[in-house]
């Protein structure tokens, strides 16, 4: 699998390191209570097709991306900084 | 006053060649980390023209000539490898001198043995004289440099250093026994 770092380019995916959904960037407000907040740290989605993820350039630039994938075809449909989505 | 004997990264492991391939310990005289604030990049680079004369670079080239280079190095970062430089408004700036291993590869077949480690593309059509990558070498995060014709610059975090040596050596190996 191979993703386009918006810096560095196509990258073989050894150099990327997952940490997950692309939720951090959703975060509920304090007050938002329990069960927005369960929901945030538990509940994750398990989608058959595009899903929204977090990857760390670790072996490259060192930049965060979200990165748009299907879990059907492998496919890799996007990549973003996600200093640029949470603006 | 103690006096400390100052060790350098490679100090005791290298020159080595192995069949074409050379390599051997390349330590800037310094390395400083630059990084611009927001927004700050054009007058960051033209602060490193005026002290070095090398450009803030794109991502995955560097600047500048051998002794001066500033390098893309990650993210809103390059490195000015060469002389220290005086402090840049508009950018933060962490002296790094001693915390890389830096080395040379050079000879015929030099792209080959790089090739067994580091997951870009080297053909010198693609990855050309000037442009430098942040990529792994083998398991090691670590820069790339194309800097001359079969001659390459690379870079380790210091404490990996033993380890950068055993990996190219391999390799150098590897390509020698090919004939
Ligand atoms: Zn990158």
């Amino acid at each position: 699998m191979r993703i386009t770092c918006p810096i560095c380019g196509a990258r073989d995916s050894r150099e990327f390191s997952y940490r997950g959904a692309a939720l951090a960037l959703q975060r509920p407000a304090p007050d938002a209570g329990d069960d927005a907040w369960a929901d945030y740290v538990h509940l994750r989605e398990n989608p058959a097709g595009d899903t929204r993820e977090l990857w760390y350039h670790e072996g490259g630039c060192g930049a965060w991306i979200v990165v748009t994938r299907n879990t059907v075809t492998h496919e890799v449909r996007s990549a973003e900084l996600a200093a640029e989505v949470a603006r | 006053m103690v006096e400390l004997i100052a060790k350098s990264a490679c100090d005791g492991l290298l020159p080595k060649t192995i069949g074409s391939l050379t390599l051997s310990e390349a330590a800037p005289e310094a390395i400083t980390s630059v990084t611009p604030f927001r927004g700050q990049e054009a007058a960051v680079s033209e602060a490193l023209k005026a002290q070095i004369g090398a450009a803030w670079p794109a991502p995955n080239r560097m600047t500048g000539r051998a002794g001066a280079r500033v390098v893309f190095s990650g993210r809103g970062q390059a490195f000015v490898l060469g002389p220290r430089i005086a402090p840049i408004a508009g950018a933060a700036l962490s002296d790094q001198t001693d915390a890389w291993a830096s080395v040379e590869l050079s000879g015929t077949g030099a792209a080959d043995a790089l090739a067994r480690l580091v997951p870009i593309d080297l053909r010198p059509g693609v990855f050309r004289q000037g442009h430098c990558a942040r990529t792994l070498i083998f398991h090691m995060p670590g820069l790339v440099m194309h800097t001359g014709q079969d001659r390459y610059g690379l870079m380790v975090f210091r404490s990996m250093a033993r380890t950068l040596v055993h990996d190219l050596e391999s390799a150098m190996e590897a390509i020698a026994a090919r004939g």
